[in-house]
């Protein structure tokens, strides 16, 4: 142990006989109002110690009240994720002293978790998989550490204490930091449809430890393991992890054994690094929490949350394939997001071709997105503007192009479309006898192309159809402009 | 059993320093309890639910409603040193 592992080249024939083994423990910050056990307010980023208690401080003769909402929300996450809810539900200390955690314990759940047994389907390596989750249960999140070294002190904020947590753990089922990412994508996306938690790795909202070894492919007991903290992306998990398999595989190899303990992982410098703390000794003891009651659930409440669930992104997927005929590709571009998801149903609900629907969402729209690095719901852009804008360009009022530059007006301003086209001049000039004029003169100008449309050269139409839209700064109409050339160069 | 090491652990778990005497006493204390615990599992339990609490109660619950939190001075006022809105601490990590 001590000191840092440096990244070793590796050889991949000489890691063919292993396995990897990947289990994840999810974190994930719940988004009700209040506390888990008390009634301040659950937000990020406000000034230090300003969302505390007597209850979330620890201090003596303060009690815990469990936030129903919390439960609830556990119960939704369970389900989603295929669990068997618990109809009697506890919570327990975990005895620890460290000073992000005021009472010296932290209200968790040992063993009996809100959900266990579930899984989770997901895509990866182009099929499906199932990865089992062992459990998910609740707990109370701690404080803030920050290490101060100008004054060689630890200062603590403790706004966070006592923020809801949902702890994820999934089944050693993962082979590769591939499949974890995916595992981790797919799940995200069916917490973000439950909306019981923002999700953003940024603020910590969700977090990820993997616990990671490798075994000689075959093996079916576990190898030992050592679990990875302080990734803040998805991307930092595969990285850690990869980086973590070729280490365990380079010591095997060298008849070295794995020693089991937490490793952080450093972005910068793309490594591993032994967590240093002086909090090793896990030896939680924990015991029944006696400052709150049980919790039992019936059947009937437990399937009342199953009703309310929401449609979750697999299912969506499926439905929009088979129901609303959208290609698996786009399909999955729609549902990567819930927002955009609902956006492209409540266009198509008011009658547009669903494939130049999702043309315009998958394209142009999601250009937009990325080039302003926002959201659906951030623009002002409604289902039916864009439903609008569509078919103005289907019924040739305005052109492809034209209809380009009106989306990014609309998104930046929110304008009616009418306006803008009345404002740019952007109407598509159908006037033949405009057009004819033009034609005839870009005929004249290029007789070699010409003769190329006449000997059956396709394309060459093509460019005598883009001269055309030049001289008429994009606005005509290239069908009818086409018509015009072939007509034109035939009869001559 | 309870041995002198195993109260020094346990006291080292929860930040306790104890003297030799002190020791002595928790050994023979600790001791006490677990026979008597041992005692108790002679009983026969068969058909006993398992209790997980004192009280005969159950789902005491409170809504999702926000309520006065402490200001930064008060939180902060039983903070035996604090520093620029935080509580101050030896440092945790070398
Ligand atoms: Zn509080």
């Amino acid at each position: 142990m001590g000191g840092m592992y440096k990244e070793q080249n590796f050889n991949f024939s000489e890691n063919m006989d292993f396995e990897t083994v990947i289990g994840l423990e999810v974190h994930l910050q719940l988004n009700t109002a209040t506390k888990i056990f008390c009634g301040c307010r659950n937000v990020f980023g406000v000034e230090a110690n300003t969302c505390v208690c007597p209850v979330c401080l620890g201090l003596p003769g303060s009690l815990p009240v469990l936030n129903r909402d919390v439960l609830f929300s556990g119960i939704k996450v369970g389900l989603a994720l295929n669990c068997s809810i618990n109809t009697f539900v506890k919570f327990d200390r975990k005895n620890y002293y460290y000073p992000d955690l005021p009472k010296g314990y932290q209200i968790s759940q040992y063993d009996f978790p809100i959900a266990k047994a579930g899984f989770l389907p997901v895509m990866t390596g182009g099929q499906e998989k199932r990865i089992g989750i062992t459990r998910a249960h609740l707990e109370e999140d701690a404080g803030k550490l920050i290490h101060d070294d100008a004054i060689n002190a630890t200062l603590v904020d403790y706004n966070r204490t006592g923020t809801p947590l949902v702890e994820i753990v999934s089944e050693p089922d993962m082979r590769s930091a591939d499949e974890a990412y995916d595992y981790l994508t797919t799940l995200k996306l069916a917490l973000q449809y439950l909306n019981v938690s923002d999700c953003d790795m940024e603020k910590g909202s969700l977090r990820c430890d993997a616990n990671v070894s490798i075994r000689s492919r075959g093996e079916t007991k576990l190898g030992t393991k050592t679990e990875l903290k302080n990734m803040n992306s998805f991307s930092a998990v595969k990285r850690a992890i990869d980086f973590e398999v070729a280490r365990q595989t380079r010591l095997v190899i060298a008849g070295e054994s794995i020693v089991q303990q937490t490793l952080l992982w450093n972005e910068e410098k793309g490594i591993t690094i032994p967590m240093r703390s002086k909090e090793q000794a896990h030896d939680y003891r924990y015991f029944p929490e006696p400052d709150l009651v049980p919790f039992t659930l019936t059947e009937a409440e437990i399937d009342k949350v199953r009703c309310g669930l929401p449609e979750l992104p697999y299912a969506r997927l499926h439905r929009l394939i088979e129901k609303l005929g959208v290609s698996e590709y786009d399909g999955t571009i729609i549902v990567q997001d819930k927002t955009f998801a609902d956006f492209f149903e409540s266009a198509l609900a008011l009658g547009v071709d669903v494939k130049k629907l999702c043309n315009w969402m998958n394209g142009p729209l999601m250009k937009e997105l990325n080039d302003r690095k926002c959201r659906l719901g951030d623009l002002k852009l409604t289902p039916g503007m864009l439903v609008e804008l569509i078919n103005k360009v289907e019924d040739g009022t305005v052109s492809n192009l034209a209809g380009k530059e009106i989306l990014a007006e609309v998104v930046a301003t929110g304008r009616k479309i009418e306006d803008i086209i009345k404002e740019k001049g952007l109407t598509q000039v159908s006037d033949e006898a405009l057009i004819g004029k033009i034609v005839d003169e870009i005929i004249l100008k290029n007789p070699q192309v010409v003769e190329q449309v006449r000997s059956g050269k396709a394309n060459a139409a093509g460019f005598l159809v883009g001269q055309a839209m030049k001289q008429m700064q994009g606005k005509a109409n290239p069908k009818i402009i086409n018509e015009f050339i072939q007509r034109r160069i035939t009869n001559v | 059993m309870i041995t002198k090491e195993t109260v020094n652990y346990i006291a080292s778990l929860s930040r306790l320093h104890i003297d030799e005497a002190e020791n002595a006493g928790f050994v023979r204390n600790l001791e006490d309890i677990l026979q008597y615990v041992a005692k108790l599992n002679k009983l026969d339990v068969a058909g006993v639910l398992p209790t997980s609490h004192v009280l005969k109660m159950e789902n005491v619950f409170r809504d999702d409603k926000v309520s006065p939190s402490l200001t930064q001075q008060e939180a902060l006022s039983f903070a035996i040193e604090s520093h620029a809105g935080h509580y101050k601490v030896p440092k945790v990590i070398e």
